[in-house]
């Protein structure tokens, strides 16, 4: 096994690891967000616009994190700096 | 599959070419301009006006209003940066309604630039504002203990910045043209309409947090915002 493949082994391991756990609390967090925005909904209706675009804005914040964590997979996959390096050792 | 619309080279020469990112961000400058400048051209004061500039009329005083309250104050001396960001990337988020366009924004080189304007604007607004001694006291704020995280701040914000939006819209791309090779019909046409959903939002969020950061800076801050009506 050269090394080209190794590092595909560990960038694609690694891409599905980095998006599920990377999914995973920025989920928990949206959860807890939107439950906290809907009792307050439900609290004080009148303040239903100030809580919705404040609710939008945090969520479109904490979904930046999954979205990061998404940009590091796919450059994992799709554009990983480390197997040309590789693949230029292994072809010298 | 492409990454992003950098590799999509309509015309090459030598070192210079032309991609899908610039020949769209030229379209959406063009299209931008003219339409503005179509629109401002016959301006009436009365009450009798033609839709577009109710339109226009309606976006910057929504503009002005919603900048002033994240603290920008007076908003009209800011808007014609924040409402800049808003629109450009408004209407490049929006028109992925229209087949075979690609959004510049779904490109990291645009995003960089957006950002990189918002790094150089908060500390020329800050000079202006509160002059030079000012803006650099607002680095050793509480103590000068936090001069290093307030630098360090200022240019993970601005990656942050780049990284948000060019993530969701790039990320919104990749899921529609996964789908199209595994239901071809109807769910890309949820995501799309989603997609549209995360543009606007993104727009908002982006041109907002550059109304905060230019709130920090420009000592404004401690006065209250007019209440929402």
């Amino acid at each position: 096994m050269d090394s080209t493949t190794l590092i595909a082994i560990a960038s694609i391991v690694t891409a599905g690891l980095t998006i599920s756990l990377g999914c995973l609390a920025p989920a928990l967090g949206e959860g807890k967000s939107v439950a906290t925005a809907l009792t307050a909904v439900a609290q004080q209706p009148d303040a239903a616009p100030t809580i919705t675009r404040t609710l939008f804005v945090g969520l479109a914040m904490i979904e930046s994190l999954a979205i990061y964590c998404f940009v590091v997979s796919m450059i994992l996959i799709f554009a990983n700096p480390f197997i040309h390096v590789a693949a230029a050792a292994v072809a010298k | 599959m492409r990454l992003s619309p950098d590799l999509l080279v309509f015309w090459r020469h030598g070192f210079a070419n032309l991609n899908a990112t610039i020949v769209f961000t030229w379209a959406l400058m063009l299209a931008l301009t003219v339409g503005a400048r179509l629109v401002t051209a016959h301006l009436s004061m009365d009450l009798k006006r033609t839709r577009w500039q109710n339109l226009l009329e309606i976006l910057v005083t929504s503009m002005a209003t919603q900048i002033e309250s994240v603290g920008v104050s007076p908003g009209r001396k800011y808007l014609g940066f924040l409402g800049t960001l808003f629109v450009f990337i408004a209407a490049a988020n929006l028109c992925t309604v229209f087949p075979g366009y690609e959004s510049p924004t779904a490109s990291l080189s645009t995003t960089v630039a957006l950002a990189l304007c918002v790094f150089v604007a908060v500390p020329l607004f800050g000079f202006r504002d509160q002059g030079f001694r000012g803006y650099m006291r607002t680095y050793i704020d509480p103590t000068p203990i936090m001069l290093p995280f307030n630098i360090i701040s200022q240019l993970s914000r601005t990656l942050a910045l780049a990284v948000r939006l060019f993530g969701n819209m790039m990320s919104g791309a990749m899921i529609i043209s996964i789908l199209l090779t595994i239901t071809p019909f109807f769910f890309p046409i949820v995501m799309t309409a989603l997609g549209l959903l995360t543009g606007m939002v993104q727009a908002y969020i982006f041109s907002i947090l550059a109304g905060v950061y230019i709130a920090a800076v420009t000592g404004t801050q401690k006065l209250r915002p007019a209440p929402q009506t």
